[in-house]
Parts: structure tokens; C-alpha cells; sequence
């Protein structure tokens, strides 16, 4: 059985510059992944529902607030509590390279920053996505 | 004997690209000649400086009477840290406040909000109630400095509160002289900092035009702006056209809210983008002006000449700052800053070397200010006004730039306006497309950003970036504590009342917000109550 990679992209906080996420959606999408793009201001709690319900592989958050401190833990703790803990998260925006290490630790798998290429974005997905799934 | 030839290719060595085309996608020439402007007639598509329709500029003097406003952009953490950067930007020779606000502020969310999490003091400064605007403007004369507040879904809200800052002052409203952006159409476009429906957030927008047009004669009660439309993707064409048709759209809203096109047309102002295509950001800031003077007396036969001149601020492009090797900001940014004096800017922004990775250091906001100050003091570009006019190449890409504009112009006319256009995300499918179209050029290497997909060797040792800390959030707390503490709550939530019943009955929202403001209510507690009547708008999330 063939699956897609299946992509829940949303942009939490109050920010509402989605340059980022629509592209890289797109991106993403163009590359062959199944991709659900949830808008703007989602809390915590409608991300980790939404990839639930879409039984996500990969949940791509959008921050260029500086609030990624405060919500990327929190969407950890929920995909815990869920029982999602193999489910990728990866996070695109502008994160200060003091925070990198500190989200890697909670679980924040990959992290992308101003200038990153597309393509680097699907390969670090294909790659580390979980193995149930097979890259299209 | 010399040989025969046809063709760039042949004549002397082969192009360096198959196509040249400016950062927009659009393709250039080699060379232009007078047979690209044999249309060109001076007095009726150029005219004098101060000469309608304005391309070569509004003033006759250019900047020989008085140079741009250098305006910087700036707001972080409380208004006491705040209140200490614009102090030393006014000494650093600044010559003009740019108020930033954080995320719950622009959003009308009080910092205790559940949604305020993390955001408070971030992206800008953290303003609750008035007691906040006292503490920003404290020790700075209202009366002598000119402030621009990039505040648009609860403009009317901040507005009031800095009215009542210079009352208490001392300084006379009709005195007063500033702006607010209060362009909301961008924000359903571009930048997604709504609130409310575009309807309702329309009638707020001409209640500040009504009410400005009596009491605040010299405020500019709108900066239409296409600087966001520009940065989330949008070509150089695509922003002047969404701006100036905005434009059209307040002006229209005004007219059929019972006021005279003269009355508030001349307080409109404008803002744009200055990317990394030098003519053609020369080009749209010429081709923005003619535009709308035409616009102005053709379309909505103003009478008043200032209500036909375009004036507008521009800031260098933000989207273009590279994480990557960040000293080569410097340079990108005063390369950018030129292309806005060349064409005669009221005002300027320039971008710090930072802010690809955080807000900026003050070192890097004074280096951003200092790059203003070199091109107004020592090039000499200056002295002449509109120097490039007359360029083959600067007239013909006035025009093309134009009639693209006009073309949009007539897209969006048949949908029944901007509004309209907006909620059947027209705009936005334009600007998304292009956003991907760029980041697929950028992929394939058809459009070169040095430091990031070219010249990549030696990116340099990290550099040093503003960090704002969780304190900001809990001191705007314990101060909206004290604040709520203090405050007449009855009387408050009285005005709050009032206010509801003055949205729903189609009273100006404007005196309601001063009295309400007055009393300490705060951004929340009004904006929460124009919810109550208005409800909230969202968008379906489209890739």
C-alpha cells in the first residue's frame, strides 16, 4: 500500500503573514504530500485535533512572532497526551539559534529558518517522517 | 571590413540569460530609445515638479525645500523601554516617531488574553490602555514631533488614546500632525491582522475621515498601504495596483458616507515597498503618482490640488533581509533606501541588518538610520528634483507600470470593488501566486540572493540579536491590574455601552472611543464590545 505523506500545516499564534506557510504548502503538495493547511491564529489544541482527525504524519508550524517558546512546548505536550509522540513536527520561521537547541530537546524535529530551500524542507520530511509511511 | 550582424548574441558575445527580467518577472530590454516614449508628451504625462499629474513630484522644490522625513519604525517590550528608544532615536537626529505595536495590541487583545500568550512586548510595544500611551509618549512633545502609528484593525481605539495623550499635554488637536495606517483592506489581502468584517471595519475607517476632517485637520488619517501587499508576494505592478485600487475604495466609501471628496482626500496618504529593482521601484512610486491624480480629479472630480497629490512614506523591504550573512543587509538596504529618494518620498524607513533573526539591537537601528542620513548629506542626490526623468527606461517602465496597474483596476471594477474582489480572494490568489512563482525562481536559481542561494562561502560567525524576555508580559499585566484597579469599572462599563449602541445605531464611533478611552477602558474591553455588535471575520484557509 502506497501512502501520502500526510502534512497539517498551521500558522498558531496571533501573526497573520502566511507567505511562509502557503508556500511552503504548496511546495509540498507539488512534491507529492497530502497537504491540510489550517490557517491562521490555531491554538494548540486545534492543531493536535486537526492532526488527529487527519491522522497527520508531519505537523509544520509557522512562527515569526517569537512566540514559538511558549506554543511549540504546549503542542508537544498535547501530541503526548494524545499519544501522536511519532507523529514529525517541524517548524519554519525566525527562531533565534539560542531556542534551536532548546526545541530539538521537547521534540521539535526540524527547524527552518529565513533562506531555507524547498526542496530541503521534502527531502528533511521523506526522511524523517515515520516509517509507516512511504515516500510517494 | 565589418561583418554583418543581427542580434545581441552575434554582435559581440552571448547573453548571460536566455531572458532579463526585473524581480517582478518582467522582461527587459536591452536598450530603450526615444521610439519607447514617441508617445511621451511632457506637460500632459510628466509635467513639472508640483505640476499635475505629479510624476516628477508634488513639490517644486524636490528635496531643496526640505529633505524626507527620516522616520524609523520602532516599538518593543513595555512603553518605558520604548519610551527610552524613541528618545534616543529624536537624539540620534530622527526626525519623526514611528510607533510599532506587539501582536494583542494590533490584534485588540489585552495582554492577559489567553491568545496574548507569548506575543506581549514581541513584535512591538505592548499597549493596553491610556495609561500605556501616557508612559510611551512621556517627556516627548506632541505638539512638535510628527508620529506615524502602524495601527489598523483597532486604529480608532490607539488614535483616541493618543488624542487624549496630547490633551493632557496641553497640545491643541488642530495642531496635531501624524498618522495612523488604518487601512484595513490590506489586512484582508495581505497581512491578516483582522478583527471584524470588511463592512464595519470600512464605517470605522470613515468615521475617522469624518471626524479627523473637523477636529484633527492636519492628522493623516490613512496610510494606504501597499508595503505588506509587497511582502507577501506580490510583483511590483501587483502592489501598486491593490494599493492605489484600495485608495479608490476609501474614497468611494467616503463619498457615500455623506462626505465631500475635498473634505478628507487631502489626509490620505500612501505607503510603499522599496525592493531590490531599482528602476522599477523608481518607475511605481512615478507611475503611483500620475495614477492617482488622475484618479483623483477624472474618476472622483476633486477639485482641491492636494487631494490629487499622492504623498507617501516607503520602507526597504524586509522580505529581501537575508538570515544569512547579515552584514550584507547594509547594503541591500541603502541600495533600496536610494530608489524612494530618487523619486521623492515624504518619508523613509530604512531596515536594520537584523531583522531577518529578531527586532533590532539600538547599534543596528541607528546604522539603519545613519545609511538615510549619508544619502541625504553626501551623495548629492538631493539637489535635483526627479533626476531620472526623462530616462528612456524610467518612462517607459512608468508607463508599462501603469497601464498593468490600470488593467487590475478594471478586474477589480467589474467585481463590484475592492471589497468585494477581497471576499472573493482575488487578491490574494494573485499575490500567492506570484509568492510561489519567486520562491520557484529562487529554487531554480533564475533569481539570485547573494549569501543565500549564491556567493554562500564564509557566512561569518553569528552576530548579536535583541532578545526580549517574558518581563515585558508580566509587568503589562500587573499594570493593567493596577489600571482596572483604580479605575470607575461602573463608569466604564457604561461608556462601554454607549459605545455598542452608538456601532449599532450608525452614530461616529469616535467620540464614544475618546470618552471611553478617558475613563481607562481598555483595547480589549472596546474592541470586545465592537465584536459584540460587528462579529468576527475569518477566512478559509486556501493553499
Amino acid at each position: 500500500m502506497h501512502h501520502k505523506i500526510r502534512v497539517v500545516i498551521a500558522k498558531p499564534g496571533l501573526d497573520g503573514h502566511d507567505r511562509g506557510a502557503r508556500v511552503i504548502a504548496r511546495a509540498l503538495r507539488d512534491a507529492g504530500m497530502e497537504v491540510i493547511y489550517i490557517g491562521l491564529r490555531q491554538a494548540p489544541e486545534q492543531i493536535v485535533a486537526a492532526a488527529l482527525q487527519e491522522d497527520a504524519d508531519v505537523i509544520g508550524l509557522s512562527i515569526l512572532s517569537g512566540a514559538h517558546m511558549h506554543i511549540c512546548p504546549r503542542v508537544m505536550t498535547l501530541l503526548e497526551d494524545r499519544g501522536l509522540r511519532d507523529v514529525l513536527v517541524v517548524l519554519g520561521g525566525i527562531i533565534p539559534d539560542a531556542d534551536i537547541p532548546k526545541l530539538n530537546e521537547i521534540g521539535v524535529r526540524g527547524m527552518f529558518p529565513p533562506g531555507t530551500p524547498m526542496q530541503d524542507v521534502v527531502d528533511f520530511i521523506r526522511k524523517n517522517v515515520r516509517s509507516r509511511v512511504e515516500s510517494p | 571590413m565589418k561583418r554583418a550582424t543581427s542580434g545581441a548574441a552575434s554582435a559581440g558575445r552571448a547573453e548571460r540569460r536566455g531572458l532579463f527580467t526585473t524581480i517582478s518577472g518582467r522582461a527587459v530590454a536591452p536598450l530603450y530609445t526615444p521610439a519607447d516614449i514617441s508617445s511621451l508628451d511632457y506637460q500632459r504625462d510628466l509635467g513639472d515638479p508640483g505640476e499635475f499629474p505629479y510624476t516628477r513630484g508634488i513639490h517644486a522644490s524636490g528635496y531643496r525645500g526640505r529633505l524626507w522625513t527620516m522616520r524609523q519604525f520602532a516599538g518593543f517590550g513595555t512603553p518605558e523601554e520604548t519610551n527610552q528608544r524613541y528618545k534616543q532615536l529624536l537624539a540620534a537626529g530622527g526626525t519623526g516617531l514611528s510607533v510599532a505595536f506587539d501582536l494583542p495590541t494590533l490584534m485588540g487583545r489585552d495582554p492577559d488574553h489567553e491568545l496574548s500568550l507569548g506575543e506581549v512586548g514581541k513584535c512591538g510595544v505592548n499597549v493596553a490602555s491610556l495609561a500605556d500611551m501616557e508612559t510611551l509618549f512621556n517627556g516627548i512633545d506632541l505638539g512638535a514631533v510628527t508620529s506615524s502609528m502602524t495601527i489598523n484593525s483597532p486604529a480608532a481605539m490607539i488614535f483616541a488614546m493618543y488624542l487624549v495623550v496630547a490633551e493632557q499635554q496641553g497640545a491643541g488637536w488642530q495642531t496635531l500632525s501624524g498618522t495612523i495606517q488604518n487601512d484595513i483592506l490590506k489586512e484582508f489581502i495581505a497581512q491578516k491582522e483582522y478583527i471584524y468584517p470588511p463592512r464595519p471595519s470600512m464605517r470605522l475607517i470613515t468615521d475617522i475621515f469624518a471626524f479627523c476632517a473637523r477636529h484633527v485637520p492636519k492628522w493623516n488619517t490613512i496610510s494606504v498601504s501597499g508595503y505588506h501587499i509587497r511582502e507577501a508576494g506580490a510583483t511590483a505592478a501587483q502592489e501598486l495596483a491593490f494599493t492605489l485600487r484600495d485608495g479608490v475604495e476609501y474614497v468611494q466609501y467616503g463619498i457615500e458616507a455623506g462626505l465631500d471628496v475635498d473634505e478628507f482626500a487631502p489626509r490620505i496618504s500612501f505607503f510603499f515597498n522599496s525592493h531590490s529593482d531599482f528602476f522599477e521601484e523608481i518607475a511605481k512610486y512615478r507611475a503611483a503618482r500620475r495614477l492617482w491624480a488622475h484618479v483623483m480629479r477624472d474618476r472622483f472630480k476633486a477639485r482641491d490640488p492636494r487631494s490629487w497629490q499622492l504623498r507617501f512614506h516607503t520602507q526597504t523591504a524586509g522580505v529581501s533581509l537575508t538570515a544569512q550573512q547579515p552584514y550584507n543587509n547594509v547594503v541591500r538596504t541603502a541600495l533600496q533606501a536610494l530608489a524612494p529618494v530618487l523619486a521623492g518620498t515624504q518619508s523613509l524607513h530604512t531596515n536594520s541588518l537584523d531583522e531577518a533573526l529578531a527586532l533590532p539591537t539600538a547599534e543596528a537601528a541607528t546604522l539603519a538610520l545613519r545609511t538615510q542620513q549619508i544619502i541625504a548629506h553626501e551623495t548629492g542626490v538631493t539637489d535635483v528634483v526627479d533626476p531620472l526623468g526623462g530616462s528612456y527606461f524610467v518612462e517607459k517602465l512608468t508607463r508599462d507600470m501603469e497601464e498593468e496597474a490600470l488593467a487590475y483596476f478594471e478586474i477589480i471594477d467589474r467585481m463590484g470593488g475592492m471589497v468585494e474582489a477581497i471576499e472573493r480572494g482575488y487578491p490574494q490568489r494573485e499575490i500567492a501566486e506570484s509568492a510561489y512563482t519567486f520562491q520557484q525562481a529562487v529554487e531554480r536559481r533564475e533569481q539570485i540572493i547573494v549569501g543565500v542561494n549564491e556567493c554562500v562561502a564564509d557566512a561569518g560567525g553569528p552576530i548579536g540579536i535583541l532578545y526580549i524576555d517574558q518581563s515585558a508580559a508580566e509587568t503589562q499585566r500587573a499594570k493593567l491590574a493596577q489600571v482596572k484597579a483604580r479605575r470607575d469599572t461602573a463608569a466604564v462599563r457604561r461608556l462601554l455601552d454607549r459605545l455598542k449602541e452608538g456601532a449599532a445605531n450608525g452614530a461616529n464611533t469616535m467620540p464614544l472611543l475618546l470618552d471611553a478611552v478617558r475613563a481607562y477602558a481598555t483595547v480589549g474591553e472596546m474592541c470586545d464590545a465592537l465584536r459584540d455588535v460587528w462579529g468576527e471575520y475569518g477566512e478559509i484557509p486556501v493553499v
